[in-house]
């Protein structure tokens, strides 16, 4: 991140959890879902700029809540950070056993294959009537640290951690796509083959990715299990991963503020479709989808970079 | 014995099914290397049409197998337009683009449509039964068939034989091959790879709504049937292969036989089959069933 | 002209994002405009608008809403409901769809009453949406009327102060038909079942099977499928019961599926061998018409529609909705009515000269609440006096020729302490210990 745009991070960051004192509640409770959702996309740009699309990113959303909602229901933990980081271990877990297999797949066979895996978890807890199964059940009410706050306070104490999650992650997938293994995602994306031949282990450096956007896939699922305290199995539905992917694209792969700003805007265009146009949302989402692609090819991340004063170099 | 019997005629049916579903995809897939999610929309439309057509036509005490025809025609005139006004209009402007980009144009597209068909046909449901009925059903020791079903095995066979004589015997289906194999290279030998797509496309589109129309007359045709036909679709064009035919039938009659067993035997895992079948085949053959050799580019 | 970079692209961009941000700005700002004159009451009412699940549930939950809102504020609605509005406040609704993720769902409530500020939410047909709703309900206070949801869970797991149900949980419904079976087929040696791969079908079968364990352990169940939600292709489920030796097939299939179905069968003759049970059939019976095979014992989650005791509150409430729709009310129609003429009931009570009565003191009066609506009688007895029960109905359907309408016949009323559990024990319990303390 160029100076001006650290600058413009830490302010935008400031901003966000001042707003909290400003804004009011269901505001707060949108943002919170939507960061907590941007997480999630993090993890999928990660994959995205190696030339990945995985449709089951849903899977690792689904482990981290669930991890959170089990976990707090059935030992006594209730202390949110405890439970985020748990959650996206259990999710990063998965995705390290998983990737062994996945690392070898490209294109649509990839896609393919996560969405496989991700089905059959939502199936599997379909099956188990205890956990309820498509009904779910609800998450236990998170404390922080030791402080144990109600209502608004909860909310905004959510938004906070939400928003401390998030950024810690930016600055780490920041300084990961600085770093060797991060700068070889575009190389591989354009040509695998080279990349091999000048020595470098491709299949483990996926394999890295996709732990990573595990690990992030998990955290956020985590967060959002907190936020909205509900869990139920179509966390892990092919229609889930579907909409992680919708904001991805939208977000451009540029870099890392875009897939929280994409997915912030995201859920509030979906908001105001709902309020605007009850039956006739779905249109509305689509169109504008439609002209954001035609439009704003590189994503959401292209206006931003236009907006700086000093013209970058565009983001591959 | 007769389970036997019955879980080779349900995996049949079911294969039937599948495939016609999924052949237009994997035609469009093969040649443009697109997911086409709007998919869905052409089998809703085509159902909806097949609704609509139906309506007009029976109960009037004019001869069942006109019914039949017009149901047909009629969704597949739906398919070309739809089909034409997309490709032209919409898939135009993005050809070039990163495949994802595509797919997420198509999504969009979708879900546009969706709504278009709340606008044309309002949220309620349609039942087309008549043709189902009408055809009536035949009794095979303990178990009753439906001749509809054996219909459509019959038209799934017909339209795979169709298919496979002419992509391999005529002309333009020897193009398409060329196409699919490898676009560059088939553009370079002065194949107008621009106007292959939008045929393609088109074909597609017409395939999937003859699927929505053929099965119109077994489901209640109501908002959100092209949802799960996406997915099925998907999961048989990646066991089959991308653009391969033979692909996308075999791979239709192994998940149709398996669940077709599952639902009999192991009712359980009935809602993994498909996607356990998927993860097997492609871990034992990554890119599909009847995958070409591709050459490694450098 | 669409190339990368483009001035145009970059002006729609900021635009789109500008509106995004507008559209939290706009309605707080109606809502200041709005003349607080004669307060009038605001309901969010909630349901599925798109998707499978709003022909049958949805379209026909608001429907009812919206009439009985019109009627309301006409005060055309037969006494003791007649007041205008609620109890002289005129009633604004606002419509939202009930789709997307629970996430979603939350969110849309917390935009309701918090964005919207409305003074009651009414709505929900997913058992999960009702689930993921009820703890955010209780955390902000607001109050919150579940009309369709079956889940028994809801007043189960914790006892609530702001959500109310009016119409009677689930386990009703698997329970009658297990008695209505029983009364009308004596004969049954076995049965089977085919139910949606999910938590209402998994839920219906289970409290059937539970419920003619106790009643008849000597019936024993046969097959037990579980197709996919909306599966619509169920040639193989029906080739499976062609082949069992069940008399009886239990279905707690929906509207689209349950056409589907119906279809299927009919065409390879399933309906001859085995009679159907279908526990929501009533919502699907005026589309199905001739083709629901005769003989089939049909439910309507409680005595709604034909199945509805009759009375002049029935009878104008039926005239009403089939002359604005063409087609009769079903049961969503009437578990909604039933809703909001409770929460009117509440709500004057509870009013207290011309002030708005606070959530506090609408909760208070709703608490226990009895009624009769078009549906019957339906008293708030279990939930700490949060869930209703009423009595139902089970009959048996037949395609009268002559009229060329369908009809109900056969129509056996079970209590309301019959077939629904005491206060204090949950349903699940209830039935595994054999159904104890149940008045039929």
């Amino acid at each position: 991140m160029a100076h001006g745009g650290r600058i413009a991070a830490i302010s935008a960051l400031l901003a966000a959890t001042a707003a909290a004192f400003v804004l009011p509640d269901w505001i707060i409770s949108l943002a919170t879902i939507a960061f907590a959702n941007g997480l999630v996309v993090l993890g999928l740009i990660v994959m995205w700029r190696a030339g990945l699309v995985s449709f089951g990113q849903a899977m690792y959303y689904c482990i981290g809540a669930y991890a959170v909602a089990l976990i707090g229901r059935w030992t006594g933990v209730t202390d949110a950070v405890a439970l985020v980081l748990i959650g996206g271990a259990c999710a990063g877990l998965v995705s390290f056993v998983v990737g062994f297999l996945l690392a070898r797949y490209r294109e649509i066979f990839f896609a393919m294959l996560s969405l496989a895996f991700s089905m059959i978890l939502y199936g599997v807890l379909v099956k188990t009537e205890s956990l309820g199964s498509t009904d779910g059940f609800s998450v236990i009410v998170p404390t922080f640290l030791g402080y144990a706050p109600h209502r608004e306070k909860l909310l905004v104490a959510l938004y906070w951690l939400v928003l401390a999650v998030c950024a810690s992650a930016a600055v780490l997938v920041d300084i990961y796509f600085r770093s060797l293994a991060g700068a070889l995602a575009i190389p591989v994306r354009d040509n695998e083959i080279r990349v091999e031949f000048l020595g470098m282990a491709v299949s483990r450096l996926i394999h890295t990715k996709l732990v990573i956007s595990g690990l992030l896939g998990g955290m956020g699922g985590a967060l959002a299990a907190l936020a909205v305290g509900h869990v139920d199995p179509n966390m892990s539905y092919w229609t889930t991963s579907g909409e992680f992917v919708f904001i991805t694209i939208l977000a451009g792969a540029g870099s890392v503020a875009p897939a929280f700003v994409g997915s912030l805007v995201f859920e509030s265009v979906r908001s105001f479709a709902f309020a605007v146009l009850p039956q006739l949302w779905q249109m509305l989402l689509g169109s504008v989808l439609l002209l954001t692609i035609l439009f704003l090819p590189q994503g959401l991340g292209s206006l931003i970079t236009r907006l700086r004063w000093r013209r970058n170099v565009e983001a591959p | 014995m007769l389970t036997a019997f019955a879980i080779l005629i349900d995996g049949l049916v079911y294969a039937a099914y599948l495939f016609i579903v999924a052949i237009g995809l994997t035609l469009i897939f093969g040649v443009m290397k697109i997911l086409n999610v709007a998919h869905g929309s052409f089998y809703t439309f085509g159902a909806y049409g097949a609704a609509t057509a139906v309506a007009i036509y029976f109960d009037r005490g004019l001869p069942d197998a006109g019914g039949f025809l017009l149901m047909v025609l009629f969704a597949m005139i739906l398919g070309l337009a739809l089909g034409l006004i997309l490709e032209r209009g919409v898939m135009r402007l993005v050809y070039g683009r990163d495949e994802v980009v595509m797919v997420l144009v198509t999504y969009a597209a979708f879900l546009v449509l969706e709504d278009i068909v709340i606008l044309v046909w309002g949220p309620g449901s349609y039942a087309t039964y008549q043709p189902l009925l009408a055809a009536g059903n035949i009794e095979v020791g303990e178990l009753i068939l439906s001749n509809y079903d054996l219909g459509l095995i019959v038209v799934a066979a017909l339209l795979a034989a169709v298919s496979y004589w002419a992509l391999k015997f005529t002309r333009y289906g020897m193009l398409l091959t060329a196409v699919i194999f490898d676009r560059e290279t088939a553009a370079a030998f002065g194949i107008n790879v621009r106007v292959v797509y939008t045929v393609t496309f088109v074909i597609g589109a017409m395939l999937g709504a003859l699927g929505g129309a053929i099965m119109a007359p077994k489901i209640a045709v109501t908002l959100g049937i092209g949802v799960e036909v996406i997915v099925l679709a998907f999961a048989v064009v990646a066991i089959g292969g991308m653009g391969s035919i033979e692909g996308a039938l075999v791979g239709a009659l192994i998940v149709g036989i398996c669940r077709a067993a599952a639902v009999h035997l192991v009712p359980q895992v009935e809602l993994f089959v498909i996607y356990g079948v998927m993860a097997l085949v492609l871990m034992i053959r990554p890119y599909g069933l009847f995958v070409r050799a591709q050459p490694r580019k450098i | 002209m669409l190339n990368r970079g483009s001035s145009l692209g970059g002006v729609l961009g900021t635009l789109w994002v500008l509106v995004s941000l507008l559209e939290v700005a706009i309605p707080p700002a109606q809502a200041q405009n709005a003349a607080p004159a004669a307060a009038p009451v605001k309901l969010g009412i909630v349901s599925f608008l798109t998707g499978p699940a709003a022909a049958p549930f949805g379209i026909p939950g608001r429907n009812g809403a919206e009439i009985m809102i019109e009627a309301m504020n006409a005060g055309k609605v037969p006494a003791p409901f007649n007041k205008v509005g609620f109890g002289g406040s005129n009633i604004e609704a606002k419509y939202i769809d009930e789709a997307g993720s629970a996430a979603n769902v939350v969110t849309e409530f917390r935009n309701l009453v918090q964005r919207d500020q409305v003074d009651a939410v009414v709505g929900y047909v997913s058992s999960g949406s009702c689930l993921a709703v009820t703890p955010v309900a209780e955390e902000l206070k607001a109050l919150t009327v579940f009309y369709d949801c079956g889940t028994p869970r809801i007043f189960e797991e914790k006892s609530r102060a702001y959500v109310f149900r009016v119409s009677p949980h689930a386990t009703m419904d698997s329970v009658a038909a297990a008695r209505y079976l029983l009364a009308k087929k004596q004969d049954v040696t076995s049965y089977s079942g085919i139910n949606q791969n999910y938590a209402w079908g998994q839920d219906s079968w289970r409290d059937f099977a539970g419920a003619m364990q106790v009643l008849a352990p000597k019936v024993t169940a046969d097959k037990a499928l579980f197709p996919k939600l909306f599966a619509g292709e169920y040639g193989a489920e029906i080739s499976t019961l062609l082949t069992s030796k069940s008399q009886i097939l239990h279905t707690s299939f929906y509207d689209g599926d349950l056409e589907a179905f119906v279809y299927q069968e009919q065409a390879r003759a399933l309906d001859k061998r085995m009679t159907i049970l279908a526990t929501t059939g009533e919502a699907a019976m005026w589309r199905l018409r001739d083709k629901m095979p005769n003989g089939t014992m049909i439910g309507g989650r409680g005595p709604h529609g034909p199945l509805a005791p009759d009375s002049d509150l029935n009878r104008w409430f039926q005239k009403i909705y089939t002359d604005r729709y063409s087609i009769p009310p079903t049961y969503p129609a009437y578990q909604m009515a039933m809703s909001l003429l409770g929460l009117k009931l509440a709500y004057e009570k509870a009013r207290k000269g011309d002030a708005k009565p606070t959530t506090d003191e609408v909760a208070a009066a709703f608490k226990g609440i009895e009624f009769d609506g078009p549906s019957g009688k339906v008293k708030l007895a279990i939930g700490d006096g949060h869930q209703g029960i009423s009595e139902t109905a089970y009959g048996t359907y037949r395609f009268n020729k002559e009229k060329n309408e369908p009809e109900i016949v056969d129509i056996i009323r079970f209590p309301a302490e019959c077939v629904n559990p005491p206060a204090g024990i949950n349903a699940d319990d209830w039935i595994k210990d054999g159904m104890k303390g149940a008045k039929c």
